[in-house]
């Protein structure tokens, strides 16, 4: 019954980091978010995955922060893309897309379960909201950190039941690996254009 | 020693040696040597079959395992590796004539080990993951520190990461689909979810706009080779599903709809190439009408299907190479590609303007080139298939005739006293000459290619037989 409860608190939790991410303007706590939902998901992980197949998905994750909030760290406030004014980054438009998804996910999940009997209804729910919310957040942003947020989101989203039904450890791997690699290139990407060229002297 | 070892791990591991070692002029020739002798050597040497050289005998074992699964490369798989391997080393001798940073030579290396890791794993639905990591490995390639990451990367790399959920969950629904194949709900999202993630990798419209803003923003050359080598690996691994879900293939309503999404790429390509101003864009067009009838060819039902596919992959090789280095040169001095800065250049790049229009129309089929004889194959399959579908890819590759002829028009409006004269170095004249050569030998002696073909049904259990 416990492990019921504090599931539900994960989706909670899921809910509220993914929504924070979609909105958020400050880097800072959208990474923060981030670790969040990456917490969140491994409690639902591991209610099918062994604990430390779990962990490894955790500590990727966590890895994937710090490895954006360290380069973003190191950009000057003005590299911050101001994406320009539109009714898809509004405030209430955003609300409106996490309220889509919720909405989806609370329809769609007694379903699935029903469907696919044994997954939980709070993995099947928790997952449905990051894929959803992951997705709608590549819709409306241009912005690159953000871009690479809704990606990892998305991902998280899909991880979580995809572990439900495999549970092989490369595919794990693999996975940790892709998360990694996401988080690598977003900082890439973040850096590329912030350095002048190198310019090869005669000596 | 095991072939994966040879074809996945040591190039692997040569790319990073190259990256981080390797001084920048060797870097390039070094790459192409290692992956023409990895091509020479899946010709030569036949896998998890002993080979008996004086007293010392040699056997290539078939698999490795690797965290409880295995990656599996046997005798079969020689022809595709020395094919794949053997255009992968013209892609770097060329890249050492365009003086490229090493940076390409290490990650395209690296790129096509975990392409080749794609082909080799089992269950062979990880592939995607393999495919995945392959394009988050181009983006360094594609942009350099020192330049902005424009839209193109972005939704590439968008585009890539949402195909594997979609391929992932598709083999997990399809095994249910096998299990019990009267159930037409589970049959149908599991074809969506496969067809959605396969439209993702291909490039399926309207998925592949970032093809033309990849051409407009970084090097062609990069983005050809993504072309090439992305598409090549994306097909085999479809096909490895059409092989395995026979009943894929078998469905007149999904074969429909396959032929369907492969007319609407011939058919859009086409028409987009002819209205293009910038021939980066163009040759992207031409790509996605090329991927277009690798797709079609899927959906034909045809017992030729294997045959015809790697008819069209072969010549692509080439054909995209040729294209992007002879694009990649004329960047040099006309920067943006416009077709307003290119007038005229035909006097200044004589061969690197010939081997882009050969290219060109190989691309649409034109006779004596390398296109010609897969176009045939497909042409004689389509005419048996529908008319109507036909008509469609005709005004497709029509599009793309028509834009050959406006940048061949661009590239010899030049002044009257303008002189002529050769500003291709000797290396690039070389490898220029070696692939129009190339282009010309496939056209006009398609049997060259026979002992490759010969083996490639090979790779497949049920297709195509």
């Amino acid at each position: 019954m416990i492990v019921e409860i504090i599931s539900w608190i994960a989706v909670g939790a899921i809910l509220l980091a993914s929504a924070t991410i979609l909105t958020s303007r400050d880097w800072r706590m959208s990474l923060g978010a981030l670790a969040l939902q990456y917490l969140a998901a491994f409690w639902l992980i591991i209610r099918h995955l062994p604990f430390v197949m779990g962990s490894a998905k955790l500590i990727a994750g966590w890895m994937v922060v710090a490895v954006l909030g360290m380069t973003r760290l190191g950009l000057s406030n003005a590299d911050e893309e101001s994406e320009p004014f539109s009714m898809l980054r509004g405030r209430w438009f955003q609300f409106a897309l996490i309220g889509i998804a919720a909405f989806v996910a609370a329809g769609s999940t007694a379903r699935i379960e029903a469907v696919i009997p044994g997954l939980g209804l709070q993995v099947i729910a928790g997952s449905l909201l990051l894929i959803g919310i992951g997705v709608a957040h590549l819709g409306v942003s241009s912005n690159l950190l953000h871009t690479i947020l809704g990606l990892l989101t998305m991902l998280t989203g899909f991880e979580i039941i995809y572990s439900a039904i495999e549970s092989s450890i490369l595919v794990v791997g693999l996975l940790a690996i892709i998360n990694l690699g996401l988080g690598l290139v977003g900082s890439y990407l973040l850096l590329a254009g912030s350095t002048p060229p190198e310019i090869e002297e005669e000596q | 020693m095991s072939a994966p070892l040879i074809w996945i791990l040591l190039p692997f591991l040569a790319g990073a040696l190259i990256l981080f070692f390797l001084p920048e002029k060797y870097s390039s020739i070094a790459g192409g040597t290692l992956a023409a002798l990895l091509s020479l050597a899946a010709l030569i040497f036949p896998i998890d079959t002993a080979l008996l050289i004086g007293s010392l005998s040699i056997k290539i074992s078939a698999s490795v395992a690797f965290f409880g699964r295995s990656f599996v490369l046997t005798a079969a798989d020689g022809a595709l590796l020395s094919m794949i391997y053997g255009v992968a080393a013209f892609w770097l001798i060329c890249a050492y004539a365009l003086d490229f940073e090493k940076r390409f030579a290490a990650l395209s290396l690296m790129i096509v080990a975990l392409l080749t890791a794609s082909i080799a794993v089992e269950p062979f639905l990880y592939a995607s993951l393999l495919l995945e990591m392959a394009a988050m490995l181009a983006v360094p390639l594609l942009v350099p520190v020192y330049q902005k990451a424009g839209r193109g990367v972005v939704r590439f790399l968008v585009y890539q990461t949402l195909a594997m959920p979609f391929i992932l969950f598709s083999g997990w629904a399809l095994a249910g689909v096998e299990a019990n194949p009267g159930d037409f709900g589970a049959t149908l999202q599991s074809g969506a979810m496969l067809g959605l993630g396969f439209a993702f990798l291909f490039g399926v419209f309207p998925f592949y706009n970032w093809i033309p803003l990849l051409l407009e923003e970084v090097s062609p050359y990069v983005v050809g080779f993504l072309l090439w080598s992305l598409t090549a690996f994306t097909t085999i691994f479809a096909l490895g599903f059409l092989d395995r879900y026979a009943w894929i293939s078998a469905s007149p309503q999904i074969s429909s709809a396959i032929v369907f999404s492969g007319t609407v790429m011939v058919v859009s390509g086409g028409v987009f190439a002819s209205m293009q101003k910038h021939i980066g864009r163009m040759m992207g067009y031409a790509a996605i009408l090329e991927t277009g009838l690798i797709v079609l060819a899927m959906g034909l039902r045809s017992p030729r299907v294997v045959d015809v596919i790697f008819l069209l992959l072969i010549p692509r090789g080439l054909e995209l190479v040729v294209w992007a280095f002879a694009l990649s040169i004329i960047k040099r001095q006309a920067y943006s590609l416009r077709l307003s800065e290119v007038r005229g250049l035909a006097r200044k790049y004589p061969l690197a303007v010939s081997a882009l229009i050969a290219a060109h129309l190989s691309v649409t089929g034109f006779p004596l080139l390398a296109g010609f004889p897969s176009r045939l194959a497909l042409w004689q399959e389509l005419a048996g298939y529908s008319l109507t579908v036909s008509f469609w890819v005709f005004l497709g590759v029509f599009g793309l005739l028509v834009a050959a002829t406006r940048a061949l028009a661009v590239f010899v409006m030049a002044d009257e006293n303008a002189s002529w004269g050769i500003n291709e170095s000797w290396a690039q004249i070389i490898m220029l000459s070696l692939g129009v050569a190339g282009l010309f030998a496939i056209g006009i002696f398609p049997q060259i290619l026979q002992p490759l073909l010969a083996d490639l049904p090979a790779l497949f259990l049920h297709l195509g037989r």
